[in-house]
């Protein structure tokens, strides 16, 4: 209050005043990694639900297209893409897990939110592995 | 603070209505909700595809003739388009500036996955009652 004279004086600005640091010269501590990667693979997955609708559509009204998408799945941008679906999907599980804890108060502190970062890497990591693992040897091919 | 004496509005008052989404906790708890639902529903979706993994479009029908099955996929497809509306519609209000493109795309958001909901259901009950 007793500094308002100061603000009337001070010198008109002639050139752009400084920017503080953003993005792209920012390095994201890895909550922030982990929390816009949960955003993106929400993004990801509903694209991944589109393609299951059509692909559920096929099955039960066009044999056609059904052998189409079997075939679309199977080749390797189909298979790249349902690694990605599933690894999003996972990821999105477990970090969606750890935001309904955080809405329940549970797990805020900075040196737990540092320990369950890793911990929802790792957990989607595995289960996807663990999927991929049960799924590679029903495939109608050998690598 | 002399907010108070400079306005007969109430605190609630002045701050409903602010924020991207112009809207308050409803949102958040609908999202809630699906989370929670989806959990189960997710992890028994994973075991059914891997149950599903090399077989035909014969092997689907044999899967959704049992009731529990296709009720539970009408139900995992059912919380996953609605949650992924309401999150596509978060990231909207959020990243997308312009009122005319924002609130085109928050209609043409909410259509796409009724329609997407539409052509799931009927596609699942055609599944399973067929012979």
């Amino acid at each position: 209050m007793s500094d308002n004279s100061a603000k009337s004086s001070a010198p008109k600005a002639t050139r752009p005043r400084p920017l503080s640091p953003h993005l792209q010269v920012y390095r994201l501590p890895l909550a922030a990694i982990t929390s816009i990667t949960h955003r993106a693979t929400g993004i990801a997955l509903t694209g991944g639900a589109v393609v299951l609708v059509a692909w559920l559509y096929a099955a039960a009204n066009d044999a056609a297209y059904f052998k189409w998408w079997q075939s679309a799945l199977m080749s390797p941008v189909g298979l790249v893409c349902m690694a990605g679906w599933s690894l999003a999907l996972f990821y999105h599980l477990c970090a969606g897990i750890r935001h309904l804890l955080w809405d329940a108060g549970v797990g805020l502190k900075k040196e737990t939110v540092n320990t369950t970062n890793l911990l929802v890497i790792a957990c989607a990591l595995l289960l996807t592995g663990m999927a991929w693992f049960f799924a590679l040897p029903k495939l109608p091919f050998t690598f | 603070m002399n907010t108070k004496s400079q306005s007969y509005r109430s605190d609630l008052g002045r701050v409903r209505g602010l924020g991207s989404a112009k809207d308050g906790t409803h949102h958040w708890w609908v999202m809630k909700i699906s989370s929670f639902a989806l959990i189960p529903l997710t992890l028994w979706f994973v075991i059914s595809v891997l149950n599903l993994v090399g077989g035909d479009q014969v092997a689907i029908q044999q899967w959704l003739k049992h009731p529990l099955q296709a009720i539970m996929l009408l139900l995992f497809i059912g919380f996953s388009l609605h949650h992924s509306a309401n999150g596509l519609q978060t990231v909207m209000e959020d990243y997308i500036h312009s009122p005319l493109y924002k609130t085109v795309l928050l209609v043409l958001n909410k259509l796409v996955h009724v329609v997407l909901a539409a052509v799931a259901a009927f596609s699942i009950i055609t599944l399973a009652l067929k012979n």
